[in-house]
Formats: C-alpha cells, sequence, structure tokens
C-alpha cells in the first residue's frame, strides 16, 4: 500500500506541473464526445427518441462521458508500445514491485489532476447544453464506485494486450483491433440501447459495457437500484477475471521478454 | 514483513547467513548461455514484399557457455569489446533475462525466479540509463525507492545523508532529475540505486561519457561501498582506469565466451608479450634499436618494447652498455594489454573457422 500511495502522488505532482498539458487533453477528449452528442440530439429532434433516449437523455449521457472517459483513461496503447522498445521496461522491472501496481496507482492519481480540470469544462458544458440530470445521494455513490471499478477493469485490459509485446514487439496492431471493438461494444460510440438486439447480446458478455456504459446509465438514473448492485457485481468479477489473466500471462510474458532496444 | 529464506537453491544448499559470514560465494554462474532469435531482413523492396509472406530467422548467441564464481565482498572487472555479452549476462544475473541454458545462483537466488526478495537484494546500474522520475525532484525518486525497498525510516535517513555527502550531490536532490547534467545524473542513480544496500551490485558503464573529475569520484564511491558493506561487484567498463582502481580480478568473455579469468597482473603475464623498459641516461641517447623496439625517445629518455623473456638480459646490458641514470620495468598500459587479449580472441575464432567443415 505505501508504494500505490506514493506512485500515485508523484503522479499527481507530474500532472500538476503539466496542468497546462492535462487541461488541453481534457479539451481533446470534448471532441468527440460533442460531435455524438450533436448528431444524437438532431436525430433525437427529428425522430423522437430513439432507444429510450431523447434530446435530454443523449445530452446527460454525452456529458457524463467526458467524466467517466477520464476515470478509465489507462496505459495508452502507444505507451506499452514504448515502454518495451526504449527498454524503459528494463528498469521497472528490476524493482522487487510489480510495475502493475505501481502503473495502476500512478494513473489514478493522475486521475485527481484530470477531474479538477475537468470541472470547469463540464461547467461550460453544462451551461451550453442543459443536460437534465439528478442523480440520487446513492447513484452519486454508486458512479464513482463503478467508475473507479470501469478504471480498472479498463486498465488490466489493456495491460493483458500490452503484455502481448513481449511476444511481439509490435503490439500496436491488436490493441487497435481491441480499442475498435471497444469503441463498438462499450457504450462509448452510442448507448447499447440504440444498437441492435444481437449487437447488446454480444456486448452483455465482453468486458466492455462495465468501464464506460454502466457508470454513465448509472449517473443518468438508467438503472434501478438492482441493476446497479447487480453490474457492481459483474464489475467485480470482471476486475477478477482480468486480473487472473494478468497473472497468467505474466510469467510467460517475462520469459518471452528480450530486452528490445535497452 | 520478516526476512525469507531463498526458495530455489540450484547449486549446493547455500544460506543467506552463511552467505553474510562470508563463507560461499555470491554469485555462481555454470554454463550460461543466451541465445536470441533475430529475424533476417535484407534489403529491397522484393525481399521485403518476401518476408511478408516468408520469414527468415538466424540464432545469435549473446552469451556462449560462461562459468565463473564471485566470492563474498569481491570487486571484479568483466571485460569484454562492444558485443561481447557482457550486458546481456548482467541482465541475466539481475533477473532481466532469463538463460536459454545453463544455471546461475546469486545469493542463494535463481535470478530468472525473480523472487522480490532478490530483487531487493540485487542492484543493476547501467550507465545512460534513467531511471529516476524525470520530471520530479531527485529527493521524489528517493521517496519512491523507500517505498518500493521498504527501507526502514531510519535506515533511509542515514544511507541518504552518507551516500549524499560521498557523492557531494547535497545541492541536487531538490532539483528535477531532467535538469541535471550527465555526470550529475549518474551519480543520483547510483545514490537512488545503493538505499536498499544491495549486497551484490552489478555496474555496467557506470562512468561512461562523463568527464575524468566525475569518474574518479564515482570510482572512489563504488570502493568504499564495497569496502564497509562488504559488497559483491562485477563491474564492466571501458575505462581501464576503473578497473585498475577497483578490481584485483578480471573476467574477460568475447564473442559471448569465456576467455580469461584471473588477476590483472596475470592477464600482462599472458596476453602482454612484451614488456616495458624506460631508460634515462646522461647526454644524448645513442642507437637503442639493437636492444628492444623504441615506442618514444626525448631528450636523455626513451621508452623500449622488450619481449618478456629478454627482459632481464636486456635491462643488463642497457646498464652495462650506457651511463644509466635511471631504469625501470614495467607491464605494458592495461589497455594495450586489454587490446591483445581481445585480439587473441579474434584469433582463436579465426582459427576455429578455418578447420571447422563447410
Amino acid at each position: 500500500m505505501p508504494v500505490y500511495a506514493i506512485e500515485a502522488r508523484m503522479s499527481m505532482q507530474r500532472q500538476a506541473q503539466y496542468r497546462g498539458v492535462a487541461f488541453i487533453s481534457v479539451l481533446g477528449f470534448l471532441i468527440e464526445p460533442i460531435v455524438y452528442l450533436i448528431v444524437w440530439r438532431t436525430v433525437a429532434e427529428a425522430a423522437g427518441p430513439v432507444g429510450g433516449y431523447g434530446v435530454g437523455e443523449f445530452t446527460s449521457y454525452y456529458i457524463v462521458w467526458t467524466l467517466v472517459r477520464v476515470f478509465n483513461l489507462a496505459l495508452a496503447p502507444g505507451a506499452w508500445d514504448w515502454w518495451v522498445r526504449s527498454g524503459r521496461i528494463s528498469n521497472d522491472l528490476l524493482h522487487p514491485v510489480n510495475p502493475y501496481h505501481r502503473n495502476l496507482a500512478g494513473m489514478a492519481g493522475a486521475k485527481v489532476v484530470w477531474i479538477v480540470v475537468w470541472v470547469p469544462v463540464a461547467l461550460f458544458l453544462v451551461v451550453l447544453f442543459q443536460p437534465q440530470l439528478a442523480p440520487t445521494p446513492f447513484e452519486i455513490v454508486a458512479f464513482f464506485v463503478s467508475a473507479w471499478a470501469g478504471y480498472v477493469i479498463r486498465f488490466n485490459v489493456l495491460w493483458v494486450l500490452g503484455l502481448v509485446s513481449f511476444w511481439t514487439t509490435r503490439a500496436q496492431a491488436l490493441v487497435e483491433v481491441v480499442v475498435a471493438m471497444e469503441l463498438l461494444l462499450s457504450g462509448r460510440l452510442v448507448p447499447m440501447a440504440v444498437m441492435p438486439e444481437w449487437v447488446q447480446t454480444v456486448s452483455s458478455w465482453l468486458p466492455f459495457q462495465w468501464t464506460f456504459l454502466f457508470p454513465i446509465e448509472v449517473m443518468i438514473g438508467q438503472r434501478t437500484t438492482s441493476e446497479i448492485w447487480q453490474g457492481m457485481g459483474i464489475q467485480a468479477i470482471w476486475i477478477l477475471i482480468t486480473g487472473t489473466a494478468i497473472v497468467l500471462v505474466w510469467r510467460g510474458a517475462l520469459r518471452r521478454f528480450t530486452a528490445v532496444g535497452s | 514483513m520478516g526476512r525469507k529464506t531463498p526458495r530455489t537453491q540450484v547449486i549446493g544448499v547455500p544460506t543467506l547467513k552463511a552467505i553474510w559470514r562470508g563463507v560461499l560465494p555470491s554469485v555462481v554462474v555454470r554454463e550460461f548461455t543466451k541465445t536470441f532469435k533475430v529475424p533476417v531482413r535484407q534489403e529491397g523492396f522484393l525481399n521485403s514484399l518476401r518476408s511478408l509472406v516468408r520469414r527468415e530467422y538466424r540464432m545469435v548467441e549473446a552469451v556462449r557457455a560462461v562459468s565463473f564464481t564471485l566470492e563474498a565482498g569481491e570487486v571484479v572487472g568483466f571485460l569484454g569489446p562492444n558485443g561481447a555479452g557482457k550486458t546481456t549476462t548482467l541482465k541475466m544475473l539481475s533477473g532481466l533475462l532469463y538463460p536459454s541454458s545453463g544455471r546461475a545462483e546469486v545469493l542463494g537466488y535463481r535470478p530468472s525466479d525473480r523472487d522480490p526478495e532478490f530483487l531487493t537484494r540485487v542492484a543493476l546500474i547501467m550507465g545512460n540509463r534513467n531511471s529516476l522520475q524525470w520530471d520530479l525532484p531527485v529527493a521524489d525518486s528517493l521517496d519512491v525507492r523507500r517505498a518500493m525497498y521498504r527501507i526502514p525510516p531510519a535506515d533511509y535517513q542515514a544511507r541518504r545523508q552518507r551516500f549524499t555527502e560521498l557523492l557531494d550531490v547535497g545541492d541536487l536532490l531538490d532539483k528535477p532529475v531532467r535538469n541535471l547534467s550527465l555526470g550529475e545524473r549518474m551519480k543520483v542513480e547510483i545514490l537512488a540505486a545503493l538505499l536498499p544496500a544491495p549486497p551484490v551490485l552489478f555496474l555496467d558503464e557506470p562512468t561512461l561519457g562523463l568527464d575524468l573529475g566525475m569518474q574518479k569520484r564515482i570510482r572512489s564511491f563504488v570502493g568504499s561501498y564495497a569496502q564497509e558493506e562488504g559488497a559483491t561487484i562485477l563491474l564492466t567498463s571501458h575505462y581501464m582506469a576503473d578497473v585498475t582502481a577497483l578490481c584485483e580480478r578480471v573476467i574477460v568473455i568475447h564473442r559471448g565466451a569465456l576467455l580469461f579469468d584471473g588477476g590483472l597482473s596475470e592477464l600482462a603475464n599472458r596476453f602482454g608479450s612484451e614488456k616495458t623498459i624506460t631508460v634515462s641516461v646522461t647526454g644524448d641517447l645513442p642507437d637503442l634499436d639493437r636492444y628492444g623496439a623504441v615506442t618514444s625517445a626525448v631528450g636523455g629518455r626513451a621508452v623500449l618494447a622488450v619481449p618478456r623473456q629478454h627482459v632481464a638480459a636486456t635491462a643488463a646490458r642497457l646498464l652495462a652498455d650506457l651511463d644509466v641514470l635511471d631504469l625501470s620495468i614495467e607491464d605494458p598500459p592495461i589497455e594495450d594489454v586489454i587490446e591483445r587479449t581481445f585480439a587473441s580472441g579474434d584469433a582463436e575464432d579465426d582459427e576455429e573457422e578455418a578447420i571447422s567443415p563447410p
């Protein structure tokens, strides 16, 4: 635990030092949801609610989306590639603490700064788009719990994918495929209710919607209390599954490690 | 968390206590081999297209059946030309790389098991490599080390203060790492790596690219650390001053294979076929070619390279023939000896290639 605390603090310090970059990054995240928001508001205004989502719901969805995006940012796909190729991984593997813990804590610490930076951006969006949001205290607490859980699931998924770098120094291609799947099946592009039934079924068997859709729907009041508890249970199962996958792959991955570029 | 005894004991049955007493060796390496599978990529567009369908690989033996033992508290130079396999060996010994075959034991642990306790007790420091928090002050990186290695607060404070003074880095601790010069960075890298007081230290070119003053400072620090902590150190360096200042014993590898393991003076005897005679005479120097190869002649002082077996006779002749003010006999500079050692490795390889069937 001391390592988690200190890594999170160091990461916060680093991000605070580059707060301008953090602010620009958060602004960058906005382009994607704002495009989706404008498109779906236009559709909902012209054709009425889609999959139960009207103008107000779409607006709330994509504004909460921006916060969930900040929460579930994990080690960027390219960062793994760089980590291995630059040899920086060699430094991290020399220490007695598994780099997984240091990275998980580091990214979590960075989020604290990003969330602070996100607040004014969110206020601007609220004033501009007037979302209909009235979460209960339980939903707010459940949102933060599920958003952090979503972060851990997404972090683990990307970590497993990153471990592929140990088998090939060009893991980027595989990551791109998974990121595309995530875009479609997580609720990042559109709420899953808008998707065809079979896509929703496929999505329910994958971890992606528990990193994006679930926390958003908790916050905008689309889930009942029992659904929220059930969803958090499923998140816990995904954390367990992805965590186990890391433990299983890690040892084999290390054996494959050939210290490329170090 | 209490100290554990090693889980894996692959060679013999050493215990940490025994190692601490210096009874057993710290590092035992037997037939260590590392082979890399390297893709063969030929130039040209057509070859690139062909490689899409059929990839060709070749096996490169970076380390070939290397065996040696380091006794507890020994400081040993690990020498070899670029690409000889030194860094690969150090990486295997520090648990970064898995050996293809052979075995090793460091403080009773098998490095490839990567036991956290093992990783706490062994440090690999690579020159020109940054392992600290680039954007944050050095003190923050030291704090991370304290947490990662669970260094007790009192030990941490004492070591930090002692190493800071020895390395003269007090004024660097509040500076971001990115603002430090190469030499300053190396000093704080060493400081951070030694905070857990590892009993085994692998140093890979620690003085690479540093000015002479900085090299001297780092050498003296490593020397005093080895002495005070009784640490076992394996050091690679292309600067012979590092080796001669710190090591009595050297291990030489060439093209992945062990070429020599012994004392520095023994290395000079084995591979230095000549000795150096420096002679000073009154008045002008006569023609000295008949005594040996004149490598320099300035004023009344000349330096001659003489075959080892003729040194005594030549010195006697010089003393008899000339009005000698001073005469000294020395081994050739260690750099020359090392160069000859590597050259002998090349010659052996060439011979092997020449006699091996096509």
